[in-house]
């Protein structure tokens, strides 16, 4: 494994991992293997991980560790992964999961499509295709529940964010946010510019894993009719 | 075997510790503000620390109980109420069946937690009880109380004989609460890693001013007024994992701090962390209210934890044995 991070403190109760900070595939690889051997260790004090693009955010009981390792519980840890991170790692690293989503690109689902065409000076064909094209990463979970950040969209499609965000942007919705594309899985206020629905529920409650999505997993988009769009709606609701 | 909501709250919910493991899927925390008053409240009625308490803001709930409880309250003094009497905060109350418990006035504090003895028949989810507004799961149906919304006790004792005419009956014993909280309007921190990002009239200004908290403040943060700070260099950040009590510089120069509701991923600098043994005295302030950050080393942080912890499980064991004295003497359990 590579030893280029670095351990900072977040607060008395939380530490940082960084690699190289870029959104690059081979950091985040690293930063998922990093996430994947540390969630088997099934570390007792540690109370959640959040990978991200270059980083990895570990959560703890500093109490527990104080009360065990009898040592400043900051240091203690950031010995502890320092260790373990610079070990090569034995752990068969997860093989990324592959997702095809069916997104609709109708105007009606998709608000911001006509205008970025027309901005960028091409059909909505194309955009429709240049997003379809490409395989992206999960690179992380943020925003809402199950919000997957997924990158990079093709250079044509980059777009700032809305200069007005929306009030209510639909459950499902796909948008794009500087090289960014990301989902709604939920109604919400949101500034992305929004080409697309998706059918498939991105959160659900009930279930025991309540998010479609998972950071590290390859995503694919499919464009399906506004019919099949309908149609997949009623099979998912 | 419930408590009825005769009136809603601003804002009443359902809260324990928080949701832990979930937030690499973007599931927040949640959880409640002040975690002393839920372990204090909790405590009174010898309750596990972290057992599902209600937090409630001002303007609070009017709750009747439909039967017998042993409750306490603590956080915020609200000007709890039954009927035309007072029911203090910190301390363990008994309330008959049809009592009615209301809240008057927003004497101190931002906060209150009311926890019931042996807790509310809920269902978790995810491992917490505590409500999940966003995702709509967790709590009493993942949302604030209603009116009318009947909240089931896990199981009720028939206090009948101790309070006989009484509406209420105080136990005879308190606790004191003061050497849980910080004094005065200070705010401990750890610097943060965006702190180096200020310039130098800015890293004075940070911890020489006065911040107020915003008007537009709420569970996910705290937003403060107070001078807009200048960056020394502009720098894009990528998101990262953030976590509770986190101070973040918004591109206006303004601050937010992270709180029980707060994102689990952000890309704003981060200048400074409050320490968490202070949290629940920041959750106590309320708008218009003024803070200042005085800074902390990692090590100092970590041993005001470990002496709010000590003091706390001092408070429990004290709660306990008091609790358990007094309900053989009645022979109850």
């Amino acid at each position: 494994m590579n030893t280029t991070f670095s351990i900072t403190p977040l607060g008395d109760s939380a530490l940082i991992i960084e690699w190289e900070q870029e959104i690059t595939l081979p950091v985040h690889t690293q930063v998922m293997q990093a996430f994947h051997h540390l969630q088997s260790l099934q570390l007792p004090y540690v109370t959640d991980l959040i990978p991200a693009y270059a980083s990895l955010s570990v959560l703890y009981d500093a109490v527990q560790i104080r009360q065990e390792a009898k040592r400043p519980a900051f240091i203690w840890l950031k010995d502890l992964l320092t260790a373990t991170l610079q070990q090569t790692i034995t752990v068969t690293t997860t093989p990324p999961r592959h997702l095809q989503i069916p997104v609709c690109y109708h105007p009606s689902l998709g608000p911001d499509i006509t205008e970025m065409a027309k901005q960028k000076n091409i059909t909505t064909n194309d955009i429709i295709t240049l997003h379809t094209t490409a395989t992206y990463t999960v690179y992380m979970l943020g925003f809402l529940p199950g919000f997957p950040y997924m990158g990079k969209v093709h250079n044509t499609l980059a777009t700032p964010r809305l200069k007005q965000p929306r009030l209510q942007v639909a459950a499902g919705s796909v948008g794009i946010a500087g090289e960014q594309t990301g989902i709604y899985p939920l109604a919400s206020p949101g500034g992305w510019n929004i080409i697309g629905q998706t059918p498939i529920r991105l959160f659900d409650a009930a279930l025991d894993e309540p998010c479609y999505c998972r950071p590290g997993d390859q995503v694919q988009f499919v464009p399906i009719s506004l019919e099949e769009f309908h149609q997949l709606s009623i099979k998912h609701a | 075997m419930s408590i009825r909501v005769l009136q809603p709250g601003l804002l009443d919910t359902v809260q324990d510790a928080g949701r832990t493991g979930y937030q690499h899927l973007g599931i927040n925390p949640t959880g409640v503000m002040d975690r002393v008053a839920m372990y204090v409240a909790n405590s009174l009625v010898g309750n596990a620390p972290d057992e599902a308490v209600i937090e409630m803001h001002f303007p609070a709930a009017a709750l009747l109980f439909e039967d017998f409880a042993m409750i306490a309250l603590s956080g915020a003094d609200l000007g709890a109420m039954v009927n035309e009497q007072p029911v203090p905060i910190n301390k363990p109350v008994l309330m008959t069946r049809q009592a009615v418990l209301h809240f008057t006035k927003p004497v101190s504090g931002g906060c209150t937690y009311m926890a019931i003895r042996h807790g509310l028949a809920l269902t978790p989810w995810l491992g917490s009880y505590s409500t999940h507004l966003k995702a709509g799961a967790g709590g009493f149906q993942g949302r604030c109380l209603q009116k009318n919304d009947v909240l089931p006790m896990r199981q009720v004792t028939p206090y009948n004989k101790l309070l006989q005419q009484h509406l209420a009956r105080e136990l005879p014993w308190m606790t004191g609460v003061r050497d849980l909280y910080t004094t005065g309007d200070h705010i401990r921190i750890t610097n943060g890693s965006g702190f180096t990002l200020l310039d130098a009239h800015a890293k004075e200004q940070f911890t020489s001013t006065a911040f107020s908290i915003a008007a537009q403040s709420d569970r996910m943060g705290f937003r403060l007024q107070g001078p807009s700070l200048k960056t020394a260099v502009k720098t894009e950040q990528l998101s990262a994992g953030v976590t509770r009590g986190t101070v973040q510089l918004l591109p206006n120069g303004q601050l937010i701090i992270l709180m029980a509701d707060h994102q689990t991923t952000g890309g704003y600098p981060r200048l400074a962390h409050v320490i968490t043994a202070d949290q629940p005295s920041l959750a106590q302030l309320k708008p218009r209210q003024h803070l200042h950050f005085s800074v902390v080393t990692q090590q100092e942080a970590e041993d005001l934890l470990m002496l709010q912890d000590q003091r706390l499980q001092l408070l429990q064991n004290a709660c306990k044995l008091r609790l358990e004295e007094w309900l053989s003497l009645y022979g109850l359990h």
